[in-house]
């Protein structure tokens, strides 16, 4: 098991100790791309930065690669290369005086060789789509918003983490930027076999992406099941106040008015070529 | 850790204290802190703390919170302290060890030094724990305004306060955030020698001051298309006024104030 969280709960140690989180249990395997979705402040960000010991729970243990990470304190630095995490906003940590220090400061945190780092840098950079030659001396604050988050991504994965957390990395994106990030992940996800987890408001992105999904209500999971399974619950996800993707929205309300169509399908191709066959024999 | 720094912070509570209006309060502080350098005796500070006391049981305002403040210059304290019991001669020689000696008039200003410390400190943060930043900038761009004669920007002045007090929180927060996102990436604040400290906050500092030129940047021109042109002529919604407690609590002041110094 990849990472196991045990009872966990977390209550924030300041004037309002707001309780974060209650009794979770969770594992996840190897492999799986999770999509994590909530309203705000339902402990979605909480539940993340548990995954690599930002947050200590108040109780409860969390283990990665079966070694308890709530109470060995020294170990973090290891746990943190396996488990990357992209915040949101990613781009507004950005220090460096050009892409490619930026890009190395995690490599160089490990402690690599110089000719490891720059070949990761390469590495990274042609995975997030920039030219190495052309972006390597540009300095990070002069890029548009899109590559400077392009940058900041680089940067995690510069750490080859076996699981990649990212917390609303779409947010602010134009949708050509959303549509590249998707492929990113179903690239790192497919193809280099990197567990995905990602936290987003757009439900396209979770069904189109997640094998599976996970739905926060105030602290709790309150569902975990495949794509298909979560978003056939219309009703529950309504009320709490959670939207189904726009094509499953359509095909729904299509059914209720009398339409006899296959509700489970997220993609517009396979939406529209199910509406087309349900008109045709109607 | 980056929370428990409470400069500024401001409690809400429904008590006489904070009903005080802001003037009279930095007034009275002000006049305080005066007849708190005029007391040479520990009767004196005696009466004071406990004069300190009533006024934070008044406030309504937790006693360990307000100890709490004290928190952040304990080591200037102890600096103070121990400066002086080495260092200031005269009295009897209590210990003394080769070239170091430690007399008791050294004890004596030692602690006398720490108490006033103490005291003044409990006293000013409980100006800024029952008065709201605005009513405090407001109150202090009153008490300066006498000098816009003289070219002051009294009101300009204010408007920075309130901005400053206003952010602290939010940059607080924001450098959580960004030590957090750093030590993703393998960032270490917390181990090595003071160099190596201090160059591992690079990656916290850059962002962060970055994010507070784009925030201070957003928040120009915020007020600029809701066309705020400086202090002058502007009305306010919330405008100070003196009540008659106001009065008495001044002149209840004024009287503690003439009695601890002559006594």
């Amino acid at each position: 098991m990849l990472i196991e969280l045990n009872e966990v709960s977390h209550v924030y140690q300041d004037e309002n100790n707001v309780k974060a989180l209650k009794n979770i249990n969770l594992e996840i395997s190897r492999g799986e791309f999770i999509g994590i979705v909530g309203h705000t402040g339902s402990g979605k960000s909480t539940l993340v930065q548990l995954f690599n010991g930002l947050i200590i729970p108040s109780s409860g243990t969390v283990k990665v690669n079966g070694k308890n990470i709530t109470n060995e304190k020294s170990n973090l630095k290891e746990t943190r290369r396996h488990v990357g995490l992209v915040f949101q906003y990613p781009e507004h940590q950005l220090f460096e005086e050009t892409v490619y220090q930026d890009i190395a400061f995690g490599p160089k945190n490990l402690g690599l060789k110089k000719d490891e780092i720059r070949e990761r840098v390469e590495e990274v950079m042609g995975l997030v789509g920039l030219d190495y030659e052309e972006f390597k001396d540009r300095s990070p604050f002069n890029l548009s918003g899109g590559q400077q988050r392009k940058v900041a991504i680089a940067g995690v994965l510069a750490l080859k983490p076996e699981v990649l957390v990212l917390d609303e990395p779409s947010a602010g994106l134009d949708p050509q930027g959303r549509k590249q990030l998707a492929e990113l992940l179903k690239y790192l996800y497919q193809e280099l076999n990197i567990t995905v987890i990602l936290i987003s408001h757009r439900m396209e992105e979770i069904a189109e992406l997640a094998s599976r999904v996970i739905v926060m209500h105030q602290g709790e999971i309150v569902i975990d099941d495949n794509p298909i399974e979560v978003f056939s619950r219309e009703q529950k996800l309504h009320k709490l106040s959670l939207d189904l993707p726009q094509i499953t929205e359509i095909l729904h309300r299509l059914e209720e008015r009398g339409l006899k169509v296959n509700t489970n399908l997220f993609s517009i191709s396979e939406a529209s070529a199910e509406i087309i066959k349900a008109l045709r024999s109607h | 850790m980056l929370k428990d720094i409470t400069i500024g912070q401001y409690i809400a509570r429904d008590s006489i204290i904070h009903a005080l209006d802001a003037r009279i309060k930095i007034m009275i502080t002000t006049i305080l802190i005066i007849a708190l350098f005029t007391i040479d005796t520990f009767t004196g500070f005696g009466f004071f703390a406990a004069f300190v006391l009533v006024v934070v049981l008044l406030s309504k305002i937790s006693v360990k919170k307000v100890l709490k403040g004290l928190k952040p210059i304990l080591i200037l304290v102890l600096f103070t302290l121990f400066i002086h019991i080495f260092l200031t001669k005269g009295g009897e020689v209590l210990w003394s060890w080769r070239f170091i000696s430690i007399e008791s008039e050294g004890v004596y200003t030692g602690f006398f030094m720490v108490s006033r410390i103490f005291i003044l400190i409990l006293f000013t943060s409980l100006l800024t724990l029952t008065t709201s930043p605005l009513q405090l900038t407001d109150g202090i761009e009153y008490i300066l305004s006498p000098l816009k004669r003289f070219g002051v920007p009294a009101s300009e002045l204010s408007m920075m306060m309130t901005i400053a007090l206003r952010f602290i929180p939010t940059l607080l927060e924001e450098a959580d955030k960004i030590m957090k996102a750093q030590q993703a990436r393998g960032a270490d604040f917390e181990s090595g020698n003071l160099i190596q400290r201090a160059k591992s906050l690079i990656p916290l500092l850059v962002p962060l001051f970055i994010s507070a030129f784009r925030r201070a940047d957003d928040l120009a021109l915020a007020m600029e298309s809701r066309c705020y042109r400086g202090g002058e002529g502007r009305t306010r919604l919330h405008e100070l006024e003196f009540r008659y407690y106001d009065f008495i609590a001044l002149i209840i002041i004024i009287i503690l104030a003439v009695a601890v110094s002559f006594y």
